[in-house]
Formats: structure tokens, sequence, C-alpha cells
């Protein structure tokens, strides 16, 4: 197909899909105004009944803490797929380590990414322990603080080589820290069923509102999340620049 | 302007379409489909708005203060997660796509 043909059939279907876009924003209420009803009731008895001050964490780790399981396992089985579609073929070879690129010579790395890149990192990762650790508390949780956990990681292969974060670790490592993040997830959920109560139901001791430990099984499963998608991230970051750096195709 | 949040995620859904559409390059149509997908996180966020209330946290503000929908909000976040694992996905397929065909244009050299 042409560029002209696709962007012809792409105008007709894009005027299609317009007036079904009208029809529907149509239904929406007007911006500003819409009041939820799920939404309302939590905003009014989350704090009290979970003693969690983060109402959007409360919704992912409590109370739709089944959906957010699901969620973590897609984020898991998409490690597993990349990691399948990235291993080493039968054709491939661990080569020269090397950043590169084609047809130019890559410039060495500057000492100013270099200074900055290892100064940036202890307080990345401390901070993403941090929104990890506070995520029933204020904005956060195992999801964003595994984000910058992994970040942290990343500054370190910026401001170096590759060869600088095998020491860090090793790849069976990272997969297992993964998977007991993904297994922690589903363990503390069972606790709720060793108790008599139901499968994720929040039953550990709520502690006073506001305080570090509170809010039951959710700073639990924060730590757990932030463990798999920290892991996991890194992980990711590892398989693709060990393809593209590391291994070479044998004639 | 009341329709303008919704205005642009619209904007943002066509224009990551498009992209999708006419790219000549993998790595440009995935991040056109991150694009795409972003109008969505636009979407659910307006949709939960509220005039006059605040973020859906009590750490330093009273309960009975007005705040927005915190349901679309945690919406989002598995919208996020979905959306990095798609593009993760895509982008190693890509990677597998250049080293065996030596070429990213989705229509073959």
């Amino acid at each position: 197909m042409t560029l002209r043909t696709r962007r012809a059939v792409f105008v007709v279907a894009a005027a299609v899909f317009a007036g079904l876009l009208l029809w529907g924003f149509g239904g929406l209420p007007r911006f500003g105004t819409f009041q939820g009803a799920y939404g309302l009731v939590l905003n009014h008895t989350a704090v009290p009944e979970r003693h969690i001050t983060d109402v959007v964490t409360a919704v992912n780790f409590d109370y739709r803490g089944f959906d957010t399981l699901g969620e973590e396992f897609i984020f898991f089985a998409a490690v597993v797929g990349v990691t399948v579609i990235l291993r080493a073929q039968s054709d491939e070879a661990p080569g020269h380590i090397a950043d590169y690129a084609f047809g130019r010579a890559v410039p060495p790395t500057s000492d100013a990414v270099r200074v900055l890149g290892l100064g940036l990192t202890p307080p990345t990762i401390l901070f993403g322990l941090y929104v990890i650790a506070h995520g029933h508390l204020t904005p956060g949780g195992g999801f964003q603080g595994g984000v910058v956990l992994a970040t942290g990681v990343l500054l370190i292969y910026l401001a170096g080589e590759l060869d600088d974060l095998h020491g860090l670790y090793t790849v069976p490592a990272l997969e297992r820290a993964e998977a007991i993040g993904a297994g922690a997830y589903i363990a503390i959920g069972l606790v709720g069923l060793a108790t008599g109560s139901a499968f994720l139901q929040n039953v550990w001791p709520l502690g006073r509102v506001g305080h570090l430990f509170s809010a039951g099984t959710v700073a639990p499963i924060d730590l757990a999340v932030g463990l798999e998608i920290g892991a996991g991230l890194v992980l990711l970051l590892v398989t693709f620049l060990h393809q593209t750096i590391v291994l070479r195709r044998t004639p | 302007m009341t329709y303008l949040p919704y205005a642009v995620a619209a904007w943002l859904f066509a224009v990551g379409l498009y992209g999708v559409v006419t790219s000549r390059n993998l790595l440009h149509q995935i991040i056109s489909l991150s694009v795409a997908q972003s109008s969505t996180y636009v979407l659910l966020l307006s949709v939960g708005f509220h005039t006059h209330a605040t973020a859906p946290v009590f750490a330093d503000v009273p309960t009975t203060r007005a705040a927005v929908d915190p349901v679309v909000q945690a919406l989002s976040l598995t919208d996020v997660v979905v959306g990095a694992t798609v593009t993760a996905l895509l982008l190693a397929i890509a990677v597998q796509v250049h080293k065996r065909t030596g070429s990213l244009d989705p229509e073959g050299t």
C-alpha cells in the first residue's frame, strides 16, 4: 500500500471515528463537575476505615488490590517476553563490549556527564526508596518508586560503561528479586485467607493515621511491588543493553 | 474553555494514530503509539477532575475537603504500566527486526 492510499484510508477512518468520538463526548459530564459515586465514598471513608491518607494508593492496593495483582503480572509477563525475544540467537555470540552507532564514531563520555551521573545516583536511589516507603501516605507507591530505583541504576550506565554495571548485580539475582516481589504480593493476599477473611483483605494492624507503619497490608504490598518493578526494569534495561551492545552475529 | 481537556485527548489520539499510519520508522511508530495512548491519561484525569477540589491525598488536608475522583487516577496508573509494558515489548521486537533485516522501515527496504 502506498503512502497516499494509506493516508486516504486513514482520513476516511478518522472522519468516522471523529463522529463517534463527538457523540461519545456529548454524553460526558461537563468538565469539572463530575462526581463519581465511588470516588466520593472512598474520599470520605478511606482515611477512617483503612488509616491511609493517599486514597489513590488505597484504591490500587486495597479496595482494587486484586486488579493490581493482575496488573503486576502483566508487567511480569512483559519482562519475561522481552528477555525471551532478546535472548541470544543461535548465530549470536558475545563480542567486544562497546557502544556503537551507525556511520559515526561514539564520542567518549564527558567528565561533566560522569560527575553528574554518579552524583545523582545515590540521591535517586534514596528518593526511590522514599517514594516506595511512603506510598500509603503521600503520592507515590511501589510502581512509581520502582521506576525511580531503576533510573538510579540507569544513571550508572549513562555515566560510565556497561562493564561498570556488572559488579552491581547478576542476572539470576535480578530474576530472583523480581519473582520474590511478585510472589510476596500473593503471599500477603493469602494472609487474608489464612485468617478466615477474603483474599487480599486488609487484615493487618492498621496503625495510626499518617504514620509510616499504618494502613495494614498496603505498605508491605508497596514494598513487594517496588522490588518487582525495580528489579524488573533493571532486568529489561540489562537485556536491551546486552542484546544491542554485547551480542554480535557470527558469520 | 470547558471542552479543552476533551479536545486535547481527542487530538493526542488522532495525531498519534496518524503517526502510526504514516510512519516509515519502527521507533517513530512505537513512540506514536505511546502518544496515542497518552490521550487516555488526559481523558481519564479530566473526567475525574472537579473544580475547586484538591488531590485525593489527605496527609495534610482534612477529609472534609472536596477532592477529585481517586478511582480514575488509580485507573491511569494501570494505564501507564500497561503502556510501558507494550512499549518495552514492541521495542524488543524492533531491535530483533533491525538485527535480522538491517532496516527499521515497517514496509521493508
